[in-house]
């Protein structure tokens, strides 16, 4: 039976790039996707091209496509990527360029544009947010970005235009191999059955390696080969939209009923009504099947219309965070971090610090689940104590005082505190608002090489 | 005897909400995850961290359930202040839970 086999060459922004690079050139692949776009991360981008109207790509784009553009020379496997973030245009403009230096012809590289609607704010100040169900204009910062979600509408007629590169903004992730599925198979885009199964198809490859023995292993209960070498996912489709999940020989990782589990359920709130732009997907019937070594059968999801509304992101300044870490040891490591806990509280009192919130860790002891939790699994003495301390504060000058008390113990501190370090992060939050489907106008260009 | 015994996890974060599953290694194992690790459960075990409602999922037809846990991220993964931001470990501490 025919498939289309579609592989995931990151599962974020950041991710190893020889992985994908062993999928163009030993995979076969019709498609690969490279999703690289966080939450957070579109409204960074915003922020970098508002300073410089040349910027807001990827940051790691040059350095993939160098290598990306090498690899589909002899191996012509299309391309489709969330990596254009706020600026898929200057993206685009920039491969071709790339491209064109390389001596590659015949080469369309397709962008979407569409998803930014931060000309049109104004509009939105009225509608509510929905993580605190208050009004957008009740928060207490600058705003800077708005990005909606958009589906495959754009990466589908890119394809129609025989793009060989697809470079988008803020698609929603799944979206990126739905698009494929839809314009191979034809499928209707009422046929929400099938949307619902390439939206799981997706949705197991927008974190590739994490289908793949990432993220998965424990020593001893779930072990894992050669995780330095992992190999991403492929994904075999047919048309009736069933799969196999794979990877290829000769790479780490593995490929079990157990990953493709962990991943199916990985970020999702109620299976029944998984939202996205296109579907409203249901996994809540899943069926997953082992029938080779790293190959396992995939079927069952379903699917119902989209609500028509597109998630929409919308990034402001929320406040700095400052830290501080120091550490303590020998067998009265934790006394003496406790001593210079209680130096801390009184320091932020006499200097006046105002913070939103603060927190006080004992690396090693209670930093990951408190103290109920921590005490349950394990009492000892511990050799070692690295203090840490956080707090959320309004402005740079405040945050600059945590980390700075904290490096003042090393001379007013008790006896022995090494290794002190600080630091003060700019927080950009994000609020999500639902914005009628017909308010985004998407629109697909196409550059030739 | 600790649930790591008979089943797996993975955590994952949308805002301030953390998502566990909790899958049984073998099906005939999956009524005795439903029977015991109740949300109730949960938000016992986890009193310290989640301080919304945690609602289970079920789904049957691959062993495993599905919990959403709100207000369990100090604020969510960008202004929290703890280390872990997105709670990535606290499938860790679920499985380490005696049933």
């Amino acid at each position: 039976m025919k498939t289309i086999r579609i592989g995931s060459g990151a599962g974020y922004g950041g991710d190893r790039i020889e992985p994908a690079i062993d999928l163009i050139q030993r995979g076969n692949l019709d498609y690969i996707i490279f999703e690289c776009l966080a939450e957070r991360t579109i409204s960074l981008a915003q922020k970098n091209k508002q300073k410089d109207p040349q910027l807001g790509y990827n940051d790691l784009f040059e350095y993939r496509f160098d290598k990306i553009l090498d690899a589909i020379k002899d191996h012509p496997v299309k391309v489709i990527t969330n990596m254009g973030a706020a600026n898929p245009k200057t993206a685009a403009y920039k491969c071709q360029s790339m491209a064109q230096e390389k001596g590659i012809k015949n080469l369309k590289i397709a962008y979407v544009e569409g998803d930014d609607i931060t000309d049109k704010l104004s509009e939105y100040m009225d509608y509510q947010v929905m993580e605190t169900g208050e009004p957008l204009n009740h928060i207490d910062g600058e705003i800077l970005s708005a990005n909606g979600y958009i589906g495959i509408k754009g990466i589908v007629e890119a394809l129609q235009n025989q793009a060989d590169i697809v470079i988008t903004g803020r698609v929603a992730d799944p979206s990126l191999a739905l698009g494929p599925l839809v314009y191979e198979w034809n499928w209707s885009m009422d046929d929400y059955d099938k949307l619902g199964k390439g939206t799981w198809i997706g949705h197991l490859l927008e974190c590739a390696g994490q289908v793949t023995g990432g993220y998965f292993a424990d020593p001893g209960y779930k072990d894992v080969p050669e995780l330095w070498n992992l190999g991403f996912p492929i994904i075999e489709v047919d048309e009736n939209g069933d799969g196999v999940v794979t990877k290829l020989e000769h790479t780490g990782g593995i490929v079990t009923e157990q990953t493709v589990k962990e991943q199916t359920l990985y970020e999702i709130q109620d299976p029944t009504k998984y939202f996205t732009p296109d579907v409203i997907a249901d996994f809540s019937h899943v069926q997953v099947q082992q029938i080779g070594k790293d190959r396992v059968k995939i079927s069952g999801a379903t699917g119902h219309a989209p609500n028509g509304y597109y998630k929409t992101s919308v990034g402001y300044h929320d406040c700095y965070i400052g830290e501080g870490q120091i550490s303590y040891g020998g067998l009265n490591a934790l006394s003496k971090a406790q001593l210079a806990k209680e130096i801390l509280e009184h320091r932020f009192e006499m200097i006046g610090l105002k913070y939103e919130e603060i927190r006080y860790d004992m690396i090693g002891m209670n930093a990951l689940y408190h103290d109920d939790i921590s005490t349950q699994m394990n009492q000892y003495t511990p050799v070692e104590v690295r203090l840490r301390v956080a707090a959320r504060v309004k402005n740079i000058a405040q945050a600059q005082m945590i980390g700075n008390e904290v490096e003042a113990l090393y001379t007013n501190g008790p006896s022995g505190g090494g290794g002190a370090v600080k630091n003060i992060k700019d927080i950009i939050s994000i609020a999500s608002i639902l914005v009628p489907v017909n308010h985004f106008h998407i629109t697909v260009h196409v550059l030739e090489v | 005897m600790k649930l790591k015994e008979i089943a797996h996890s993975r955590t994952g974060d949308k805002g301030n909400i953390s998502i566990i599953s909790l899958i049984a290694y073998k099906q005939e194992d999956y009524a005795l995850l439903k029977e015991k690790v109740t949300p109730e459960k949960l938000k016992d075990y986890f009193h310290d961290i989640v301080h919304g409602k945690i609602t289970r999922y079920e789904i049957e037809s691959i062993g495993a359930l599905n919990f959403v846990m709100e207000d369990a991220l100090g604020g969510g993964v960008t202004r929290s202040l703890a280390i872990d931001m997105h709670g990535k470990t606290l499938g860790s501490a679920l499985l380490e839970m005696e049933i």
